[in-house]
């Protein structure tokens, strides 16, 4: 029960600082997680993500809940994604509710233009820290290089793939073409 | 109750058919204010405005304003709740999959290929807010035609403030081991103090 309630907290703490949406929070959930509380490892996280791109919903919360399921269960995957919603819900409420015109502020775009340059800076870290595990080999780059140009290009394509797409036949093509961390390991041994 | 079932129903909808990021949610928001009348598109515009500048994911920020906008507090804890439950669903479905098959040759073999395609989604959205803080638009796309090929040098079209900024906080968080917390406050009031 003890461990419910640290979970909900943890997460909940995580969803107030959330700036960036999904991907700029994963430097947060390094230190936070992995880190500091040793609930999940770097490899877990990158999978998560992974498949948090091609499954519907909001990638931190397909996070939180996978954290969460992993940590305690069926429980624990609804008390994480509560935790994080918590906190945005209840400061949009405040918002919406007595100063909705938050946004136009110049305080407050001032500040987060300064957020975004943060937020660009955490994902850069992200992409860095995540690298050395998703692109592994020569395959792993040329496909990655395909999907970024087909991702990042979509809009000057005749059809546009949407994403969700794109990642799931990397899927295909990992489990037709792909090695797992065997196999990979026994190609480097001579 | 009618209509707080109805928005919990309407943004369970959403939740199971938008797929990626948060401003997946949009052409949803945009169909349902056309269908429900319980927001305007002009209501959308501010949503977003919001959402950006708030914690938490976009999709989620949106939907708790909408309801709000439709049924006070209720409405937005039942948007919420209805645009997160259908992944709730679905991820726990995933994991207990994964913890089963986590030793299966196909699973792994298929991270093999979606880990780079999620960093290549990551390094798409990296760009994309990069294209924003780091770019001056206004400069680049006026300029740009009218002079070139003086203007290669691309100096008048890179948003400095910005730029160095962004490669100072790169350089701190490596040498610092504070909080990215610690950093995103830092930036806040850097942004207000130089006017950003």
């Amino acid at each position: 029960m003890r461990e419910l309630f640290d979970l909900y907290v943890a997460f909940f703490k995580i969803g107030c600082v959330a700036f960036g949406g999904g991907y700029a929070m994963l430097p947060i959930l390094e230190k936070d997680l992995v880190k500091e509380r040793g609930w999940t490892t770097m490899e877990k996280l990158t999978d998560y993500f992974a498949i948090g791109q091609c499954t519907p919903g909001i990638i931190a919360l397909n996070v939180s809940t996978f954290i969460g399921y992993n940590k305690k269960g069926i429980p624990g995957a609804l008390v994480a994604t509560a935790g994080f919603l918590t906190g945005p819900v209840i400061i949009i409420l405040l918002i919406a509710a007595f100063l909705s015109n938050f946004a136009h502020y110049p305080v407050v775009q001032y500040a987060f233009s300064g957020i975004r340059v943060c937020v660009c800076v955490l994902i850069l870290q992200a992409i860095l820290r995540l690298w050395n595990k998703s692109v592994v080999d020569p395959v792993s780059f040329v496909l990655y290089l395909v999907i970024f140009a087909l991702a990042a290009g979509s809009q000057y394509l005749p059809v546009s793939v949407p994403a969700a797409v794109l990642v799931i036949c990397a899927g295909i093509f990992g489990v037709l073409f792909g090695k797992t961390p065997d196999e990979m390991k026994k190609k480097e041994e001579p | 109750m009618d209509l707080l079932l109805r928005l919990m129903y309407e943004f369970f909808k959403t939740g199971l058919f938008s797929v990626g990021g948060g401003l997946a949610t949009l052409p949803f928001l945009y169909e349902m204010s056309e269908k429900t009348g319980w927001f305007s598109r002009y209501d959308v515009a501010d949503m977003i405005a919001i959402s950006e500048c708030t914690p938490g994911a976009i999709g989620i920020n949106m939907s708790t304003y909408a309801g709000f906008q439709t049924a006070g507090i209720p409405g937005g804890i039942c948007a919420s709740l209805g645009l997160a439950l259908p992944s709730l669903i679905i991820i726990i479905v995933i994991a207990k999959f994964l913890n089963k098959f986590d030793e299966n040759k196909y699973v792994q073999r298929a991270f093999y290929g979606l880990r780079p395609a999620s960093i290549a989604m990551i390094t798409g959205a990296g760009l994309n807010v990069a294209k924003v803080t780091l770019v001056d638009w206004n400069a680049a796309t006026f300029d740009f035609l009218s002079s070139f090929p003086e203007n290669l040098p691309l100096i008048s079209f890179v948003k400095w403030p910005a730029l160095i900024l962004a490669v100072c906080l790169f350089v701190a968080m490596k040498k610092i081991k504070w909080h990215p917390v610690v950093f995103l406050a830092i930036s806040a009031v850097i942004g207000i103090l130089l006017r950003f």
